[in-house]
Order: C-alpha cells, then sequence, then structure tokens
C-alpha cells in the first residue's frame, strides 16, 4: 500500500467577488520511502498542494473537495487534535526561509527540546540527547554549543541544516520541502541537498520536493509531478520525463533552460506567462501558450492518459510524439 | 584619436575597494578591551583590489556567491556608492571622482537594471510617465511628441503592448514588468548596461524571454554588459567574460569558453560542480569545507584558504596574484601557480 494517496484534490479560495480554484482535481500516489518531485512555475499550485498535503489551507482557502489517504487515514477530514499529533510527527515540512520556521527568541536547543516534548513523553536530559544526535547527523559542527544559540547566531546553510535536523527529529515517514535551498548559495544547496538525500535513503522518509529547479528535481527525486495552473499535466519517473517529455509545457520548460541551447544564441521561449487564477482559459490552459494547439485544445480540456510510459494531460501527445519521431528519423 | 576609441576598453576598475564602516561616529569605536579602552574601527571588505576591463561590446559576467562583493562591484560602476580606494575609468574618462553634474551625461550612456522590477518602477506612475521620464531628463530639447514616439518604440522592442501605456506597474506580471524595467534602461539610447541579477526572480519560461530581449538588445544596439548573476547555466550563455568573486577578490577571470571547458581555481571548480544537472545522474559535486568566512574578519592569505582542499601554508600566509595564464585566464592561485593544481 502507498504511503501517501491523494485523490481529486481540489482547494478553492473564496474571494470577495467569486471562488477561485488553486488546485483542481490532484491525484497521485507516494510509496514509502520514495522521493517524488512537483515541479512548475509561480502561481502553478505547486506550494497549495504541499500545504494542503498538511491540512494547513487556511481562509479563505479551503479543501473542496478529495481525499488525502496519508497511511490509511484522511488528512483533509482529520479534527485540529488529530492534526496536531500528525504534523510535525509523522509528516514534517521545511520552507524555503529557516528563520520564518526558527523562533528568533528561543534558542536552538529549547526549540528541539520543546518539539519533542510535545509529541513524546521525555525528560528533558533525554530530549536534549536526542536533538544533539540529529544536530550531529546533519553535520553541524560542536552541536552541544549549537544547542545554546540563537538562529540569528547562525549562517543560512546553519539554520536549514537546523530544520532539517527538526523535520527528522520524531522520525517522521514523510518529509514535505518547499523550495528548500531557493534562498541559498550553490555550493550550500549542492551539500543541502546531498544531505537530505543521503537522510531520505537511510531513514527510508518518503520526500516531497516542491521547486522550481529541474536540476535539483533531476538529481534528488525518483518520480516527478508537473504542474500547470493548478494541475498536473504530466507525471512520472523522473529520468522519463527529463529525456523524453510528452507535453509540450515540460518540453518547453526543459527547452528553455540556457543549458539546452548554444551559448550566445537566442533561447527556446514559450511565449507568454502562466494565466492567474482569476482567468483560466477554456480547454487546455496552456492552449494559449501552446504553438502545437489545435480548435479541440481550446475547447476541452485534456484527460490524463498514459503514453510512454508517462501519465500526460494533452490532446495532441500521439500527433506530437509522431512529429518528433519523424523528424529525429 | 579614432584607434585609441576602438582599442581602448569602456570600463576599467584598477584597484578597486569598497569598505563599509560598521562603527559610525567616533563614540562607537571606543571599546573596552582587556580592562583597556581602545578604539577600534570594523568594516566590512566588500570589494578587495579588483581589477579588470570590459571591452566595448562585451558582456562582462560577475559571478559569486551572496556576499561576495558582485552588486557593490555593479553599484561602484554605477556612480551609487564611491569607491574606498582606487579608480574607475569609463571611456578613458575617470569617472569615481566627478560630481553629480559632472556625472550626468554619463548617466545616459551608463544605465541599471536592478534584480526586483517592483522595486525600480514607481507604483504611483503609469508605465508611460515612468518611461517618458527619463528620455525627458536627458533631452530637455525634445518635444512631446518625439518623446511619446521614442517610449512608443521602446515599449515595441521589449514586447510590450503600447496600447498598455496608461497601465500601472502593479497590473503587470513579473516578467513583464522586468521587461519594463528594461525598457526605461533603454528609452535614453545607453551604450552600457549595469544588470544586477535581471533575472533572477523570474520563473524559468519568463527568464529565457528576458534573456532573449537583452541578447537581441546587444545585437541591434551594440550594448556593452556588466552583467551580475549567480547563476552559472546563463553566464555559459550571456557572458563573454567571466569574473569570479569570492569575498570580494577576483579567484579568476577568463573568456567564457575557456572558463567553462577548464575552470583552473579550485573555488571555480567548486563553484561549477555544485550547479545541479539535468542529464548526470551521478554528479561529482566538489564537496567544500566550511562557509563563506564574513567579510568583516578577511582571513590573512589567500581568501579562500578557510575551504580550500589543496591550501597549505603559504595560502595561509600569502595574498595571490593574479597570474595570466597561457590559455588567457587570468589565475589567483598559488597552488596553480606551482603547478600544484
Amino acid at each position: 500500500m502507498s504511503l501517501l494517496s491523494v485523490r481529486d484534490l481540489t482547494v478553492k479560495f473564496a474571494m470577495r467577488d467569486e471562488t477561485v480554484t488553486a488546485l483542481n482535481q490532484i491525484s497521485f500516489d507516494l510509496a514509502k520511502g520514495e522521493r517524488l518531485g512537483i515541479v512548475g512555475e509561480s502561481g502553478a499550485g505547486k506550494s497549495i498542494t504541499g500545504f494542503s498535503l498538511m491540512n494547513l489551507i487556511s481562509r479563505p482557502g479551503f479543501i473542496d473537495q478529495g481525499q488525502i489517504l496519508f497511511d490509511g487515514d484522511d488528512v483533509a477530514r482529520m479534527s485540529d487534535k488529530e492534526l496536531r499529533t500528525m504534523r510535525g510527527n509523522r509528516m514534517a515540512m521545511i520552507f524555503q526561509d529557516p528563520m520564518v520556521t526558527l523562533n528568533p527568541v528561543l534558542t536552538i536547543g529549547q526549540q528541539m527540546v520543546e518539539t519533542l516534548r510535545a509529541h513524546r513523553k521525555l525528560s528533558r536530559a533525554e530530549a536534549e540527547q536526542i536533538a544533539i544526535v540529529k544536530l550531529r547527523e546533519v553535520y553541524i559542527p560542536s552541536p552541544e554549543e549549537r544547542m545554546n544559540q540563537y538562529p540569528h547566531e547562525l549562517s543560512g546553510g546553519m539554520r536549514q541544516r537546523i530544520i532539517i535536523a527538526m523535520a527528522l527529529l520524531l522520525d517522521p515517514q514523510l518529509i514535505i520541502a518547499d523550495e528548500p535551498t531557493t534562498a541559498l548559495d550553490v555550493t550550500i544547496q549542492a551539500d543541502i541537498m546531498e544531505l537530505l538525500l543521503e537522510l531520505c535513503q537511510s531513514n527510508k522518509v518518503g520526500l516531497i520536493l516542491i521547486t522550481h529547479d529541474l536540476g535539483v528535481v533531476s538529481q534528488m527525486t525518483e518520480r516527478t509531478l508537473v504542474m500547470y495552473a493548478g494541475r498536473i499535466i504530466e507525471a512520472g519517473k523522473t529520468r522519463e520525463i527529463i529525456n523524453d517529455p510528452q507535453h509540450p509545457y515540460t518540453q518547453g520548460l526543459i527547452n528553455a533552460l540556457p543549458q539546452q541551447t548554444l551559448p550566445g544564441h537566442k533561447l527556446k521561449q514559450i511565449p507568454g506567462a502562466m494565466p492567474s487564477l482569476t482567468a483560466i482559459p477554456a480547454g487546455c490552459p496552456f492552449s494559449p501558450r501552446c504553438q502545437y494547439a489545435v480548435d479541440h485544445c481550446r475547447s476541452t480540456l485534456p484527460e490524463v492518459v498514459q503514453y510512454a510510459g508517462v501519465e500526460v494531460a494533452c490532446h495532441e501527445v500521439n500527433r506530437l510524439h509522431n512529429d518528433r519521431l519523424e523528424q529525429s528519423a | 584619436m579614432k584607434d585609441m576609441t576602438q582599442t581602448r576598453p569602456l570600463l576599467e576598475l584598477k584597484g578597486l575597494e569598497k569598505r563599509f564602516d560598521l562603527d559610525q561616529g567616533v563614540l562607537e569605536t571606543v571599546k573596552l578591551r582587556g580592562g583597556k579602552i581602545v578604539r577600534e574601527q570594523r568594516s566590512v571588505h566588500a570589494v578587495n583590489n579588483v581589477t579588470l576591463e570590459v571591452d566595448r561590446g562585451e558582456a562582462l559576467c560577475v559571478v559569486g556567491e551572496s556576499g561576495c562583493g558582485k552588486s557593490t562591484v555593479a553599484r561602484l560602476v554605477a556612480g551609487l556608492l564611491t569607491p574606498s580606494a582606487g579608480e574607475i575609468h569609463y571611456d578613458g574618462q575617470r569617472i569615481d571622482d566627478c560630481s553629480r553634474k559632472e556625472l550626468l551625461p554619463l548617466r545616459k550612456k551608463m544605465q541599471m537594471i536592478f534584480q526586483n522590477p517592483y522595486a525600480s518602477l514607481n507604483p504611483r506612475m503609469t508605465i508611460q510617465q515612468a518611461l517618458e521620464e527619463p528620455v525627458h531628463h536627458h533631452n530637455p530639447s525634445m518635444t512631446r511628441a518625439e518623446v511619446h514616439e521614442k517610449v512608443i518604440e521602446v515599449m515595441q522592442s521589449v514586447g510590450v503592448d503600447p496600447l498598455w501605456a496608461s497601465r500601472y506597474p502593479h497590473e503587470f506580471s513579473g516578467g513583464q514588468r522586468q521587461r519594463i524595467a528594461i525598457a526605461r534602461a533603454l528609452t535614453v539610447d545607453p551604450e552600457f548596461i549595469i544588470a544586477d541579477e535581471p533575472i533572477s526572480a523570474l520563473d524559468v519560461s519568463i527568464q529565457a524571454q528576458v534573456l532573449n530581449l537583452m541578447l537581441d538588445a546587444k545585437e541591434d544596439r551594440g550594448l556593452t554588459y556588466l552583467f551580475i548573476t549567480h547563476d552559472l547555466s546563463v553566464v555559459e550563455h550571456f557572458g563573454s567574460k567571466v569574473v569570479v568573486l569570492y569575498l570580494g577578490a577576483i579567484c579568476e577571470m577568463a573568456d567564457t569558453a575557456t572558463l567553462f571547458a577548464s575552470p583552473k581555481h579550485p573555488y571555480t571548480k567548486a563553484l561549477l560542480s555544485a550547479v545541479p544537472q539535468l542529464k548526470d545522474d551521478k554528479p561529482n559535486h566538489i564537496r567544500l569545507k566550511g562557509e563563506i568566512p564574513t567579510p568583516i574578519n578577511l582571513p590573512t592569505g589567500c581568501p579562500f584558504h578557510t575551504r580550500c582542499p589543496a591550501a597549505n601554508n603559504r595560502c595561509l600566509a600569502e595574498k595571490p596574484r593574479p597570474i595570466q595564464q597561457t590559455d588567457g585566464s587570468t589565475v589567483a592561485c598559488h597552488g596553480v601557480e606551482e603547478g600544484r593544481l
């Protein structure tokens, strides 16, 4: 049985004049210890997906319909008390900016001990011992001293390591990481990603990695979801999606990267921009930007179909695939 | 004279330094140390002895991690900050000691684009007003109709519909706003653009649009760029020459192709290996120990020795000088100089 099973999840936001749909009929599964990437541009709904898995959508947003089955329990229908015992304990979340997660007026030690004792019956000394072990696991030098330091005394990379240590504190089954390294430098990013990968593998923790960086997804995850305007438009094995994307948007996203074009030449850009949630076009949401769109695309929403080993929501996937084969032949 | 302008670099930085004093005023510098009252001035050494040249038509990229002084270099060149030491020459003229009035004609030739276009566009001005202002300011003799025409022409060239001229910045998406910010820089027909992380805040598909726009402008208008970025894939694509900064000092400077084909400085190598690759499953990432030291207390010797896997006693004591290599690149590293690396 899979660890997480999301079915037809729809999240809406009640605005003053209308109700907008931020997530539209999202379905996916995550096996135990599996690493899944969610990619897309701003406004695609990646972060909302992460938040709703923890049932952290707050008003004016709400989960309109669908199921989030986490180890058999439906997170979407849990009481506040059940949510409190689940969050941070069985499922933990890592955010982009560690300063938002860390309390600036408490020492690292106080925050870690507090988290541990909120969920487990432990003495202060026992909790401190566990915290120090976890800090050592994320390669924090001299962890005993760090326990007495405040977040502002540490560098950005160090803070993000502490956040990872805190996420692992209660041995969760799943970690949701929302752009965990976007605010960090490349050399630090590479360290943190390596660490996260190593810890997930050794502790058999599932990982949902939300990012806009296809390079990161390619190196960190086994499976990938590509999101656009609140929908999953392509899903499958990361290798397959990176090497042979089927949806024109995924292709466009990969081809737009500078390393896909010879230096100095014009990049292959996707025209236009992601639609706002209040003005999602009829039919396929990508159709106004899609160079292959035909009349059918502009009127009917494409269903998710199995094609060439991936799930893809595109009417013209077969024609485009054959065209590509012809071109390369 | 004509030959002079052709061979002379457009921009020259000579031994440029910038320190920011942390203790403002005399009282703040007074401190108690071991029972004695001492005066102590702490400062951030943001840029340390940077010497470089930008030729006409070139796109010089400055890369480095946060705190390495790349934005400070951009701001020094733009005249937004005054250097603590060293000289900046633009087209043969020394500009770092100019008065505001003397700088005015230069501002028209030199324009800056920032990371966050929302911060560089006045939210209370329509796009039309925002774009007309610099034209008007630099060309007081132009009539209203001429200014208007100029603005429409530039809007079209950056792909923003002139019909939207009466809208306000918040009505545009991030990518459109950045294009408007670029349009604003282009309205005065500059020859030199300083771009400080112009695409870092944008989505991948929008990044490509803006980068293409900047490439087009380079070709059509013969622009010269000083491009500040942390994104190495953008450097490889856009830059003709690359400068790698670490703690305010140049580690390595080379033609883009040379730098990416054979990086020499251990920091450059680590930086290149850290970029997450799309295709390669198993990256051989060079792990650096520790993190960037603060620029307040600069390490003695080579600024990189605290994290360098190949540092020896000489690196701890002696600052490496930039040395020209056989392939034309300049590297400041004892290891490379001694042939150890």
